[in-house]
């Protein structure tokens, strides 16, 4: 059962074949069985998720109308908040807070009677490519436990992959959505900036940070977006339109006439080779189901990873400022006399792992007088250099399609002392957000000498989120008639208890 | 090529309002070495004729209508307090004694 679609659970729960209750309870067992080998998880509400599904069965025998979604279980990022459930952001700072509020996001899962089953891992507020800068150790990729499952959203993907739940919320600031599912062979979904709130979200970058869905197919993955998107008066950053048709979409697939834009700057030199070897291959499959490729240039993504590090260091040393010990979370040395400065400066010595003061650090002085014109100023005009990239090769194509990451999953360890390195597997990721449109990665594939999964990134004009939807479908569609079964059902079966 | 010494990182570091031991002092101060020199890059396009931007969205002064709605408890706001008295957050003393 734990490894249907949301689209089969749900029908299932429709149909009364299985209940609610059931289908969250086989998640929890198996969260109980494997959780301690993958560790997707920081918190499982067990007591909670049951009784979400209880109120799910009872509406149904009481004849309500249910969402398409209504009944099937997710697993939540640690950076959205919940009302008095433990919310840490993957940071010591937070340790035990547990919010007196909803997220929106939160808030529209419920109204969609979208079970939450728990709290998963991440670098620590959202800042890493791997997991491992969680505060809480790191979690393992279900392909092979010694290798990282991404970052920063890496418990979520991991929990798609281990079948520990079908559906989870995900943040993408460079790429922290698309990255994780390229590495785990899930599906993952960077709305276009402003279309899902960030009322709730804990913020890291906030010109940059945006919420999706993360699944285990595309039509789950619109399925879950549409719950979740739509304005929200409590974000003046959210866009007041319709949400994408994004369902409607990923139902029809048709790709035919539409155009593909390979970006040239986006392959060869530092992508590995069956990065390559998947990517061409798609490519391929798109060209046969009908749409045309073509290759398009954005001279100016070389940069944006430059810029990406002092955009988004920029902000969150701003954004940080507020754990200050002082309204909510870790306090350190507040002994009798002890001056707020001096509490505040050994609370957040404590409270924060090594690279989230270092890009503290990083941003207070790209923002510092005499230095902020050469770098965040410069970093800014970028920002504008890569937007102008993007609109001009959106004249010539609908969509633009690139890896997802230059690898596959590197090993638990094997960067985490060099943070360049660590930053390069974003370099795929990053002009999106610079750019505030839409972002979806999707399994291509394994790469024939690691046997690992491969991503396949797709990316649409701002609000065109649909595109993503189309070309991923029918991408989808071409791979499991060639694979005869889907990319997950070759990952290795986890021992368990 | 750009650097920061021990002594530039224990500024920033003291306007983060971040303690930092000698050892991270010397360690950040050389990982910025490297880090700075990846990210001065950015130098090499920004032009003066290029426009800088702040965000992805061109949105200017967003209101909504000025209506009272409900808001935390005060026993909510303080659920997460480290310390609080009469209703109140509990700080360490912000002045010095006089």
């Amino acid at each position: 059962m734990i490894r249907l679609s949301a689209v089969d659970m749900a029908a299932q729960i429709a149909s009364g074949q299985t209940s609610s209750v059931a289908l969250t309870q086989a998640h929890l067992d198996r969260i109980a069985s494997v959780d301690t080998d993958v560790h997707a998880f920081l918190f499982v509400d067990s007591q909670g998720a049951l009784a979400q599904a209880a109120a799910v069965d009872a509406k149904r025998a009481a004849g309500e109308k249910l969402s398409p979604l209504a009944g099937v279980p997710l697993a939540l990022k640690d950076v959205m908040t919940q009302k008095g459930v433990p919310t840490t952001a993957g940071s010591k700072i937070l340790e035990g807070w547990r919010p007196p509020y909803d997220s929106t996001v939160v808030v529209n899962l419920k109204k969609n009677d979208i079970v939450i089953l728990g709290k998963t891992n991440m670098d620590e507020f959202a800042m890493g490519s791997s997991t491992e800068n969680s505060a809480y150790g790191p979690t393992h990729n279900p392909w092979d436990l010694t290798r990282i499952p991404g970052g920063s959203g890496g418990g979520s993907s991991a929990a798609l992959a281990a079948f520990e739940a079908p559906l989870a919320i995900g943040t993408d600031t460079g790429g922290s959505i698309r990255q994780p599912a390229a590495v785990t062979g899930t599906v993952g979904v960077k709305p276009t900036y402003g279309g899902v709130s960030r009322f709730g979200l804990i913020a890291f970058s906030s010109s940059l940070d945006q919420a999706g869905p993360c699944a285990r197919t595309v039509l789950d993955a619109a399925l879950l977006h549409e719950a979740i998107a739509g304005h929200d008066p409590k974000d003046s950053t959210s866009i007041n339109a319709p949400v994408p048709q994004v369902v409607k979409a990923a139902k029809s697939g048709d790709v035919k006439g539409m155009k593909i834009g390979v970006v040239k700057e986006l392959n060869g030199d530092g992508y590995q080779s069956g990065v390559r070897t998947r990517f061409e291959e798609s490519l391929e499959l798109l060209a046969a189901a009908g749409a045309e490729i073509i290759e398009v240039s954005a001279p100016n993504f070389e940069y944006a990873l430059a810029a990406y590090y002092l955009i988004a260091p920029s902000e969150c040393s701003s954004n940080l400022a507020r754990f200050d010990a002082m309204r909510y979370g870790l306090r350190i040395g507040d002994v009798n006399g002890a001056s707020a400065e001096s509490v505040m400066n050994l609370t957040r010595e404590v409270g924060f792992g090594r690279e989230v003061k270092r890009r503290i650090i990083l941003g207070t002085y790209a923002l510092s007088s005499g230095y902020y014109d050469a770098y965040y100023g410069s970093a800014q005009k970028v920002r504008t250099l890569i937007t102008q990239d993007f609109n001009k090769a959106f004249e010539k194509c609908d969509v633009m399609v690139s890896p997802t990451c230059p690898t596959t999953a590197f090993k638990i360890g094997e960067k985490s002392n060099d943070p360049i390195a660590m930053y390069l597997n974003d370099i795929a990721t990053i002009p999106v957000n610079m750019a505030g449109i839409g972002g979806m990665s999707l399994p291509s594939g394994l790469a024939p000498e690691d046997g690992l999964p491969v991503g396949f990134q797709i990316m649409a004009p701002a609000m065109q989120d649909q595109r993503m939807y189309l070309v991923g479908a029918a991408l989808e569609a071409a791979l499991l008639t060639k694979w005869g079964a889907p990319l997950l059902s070759q990952a290795p079966a986890l021992a368990g208890k | 090529m750009s650097s920061l010494s021990r002594d530039d990182v224990a500024n920033l570091a003291r306007l983060a309002r971040i303690e930092m031991s000698e050892a991270e002092l010397i360690s950040l101060s050389s990982e910025f070495t490297v880090i700075l020199d990846a990210v001065a890059r950015v130098q090499e396009v920004a032009g003066a004729d290029v426009e800088p931007t702040s965000h992805p969205l061109p949105l200017r002064n967003v209101f909504r209508p000025d209506v009272v709605i409900p808001s935390l408890t005060s026993g909510e706001a303080l659920s997460g307090a480290p310390a609080q008295e009469e209703s109140r957050f509990r700080v360490p003393q912000i002045l010095g004694e006089e």
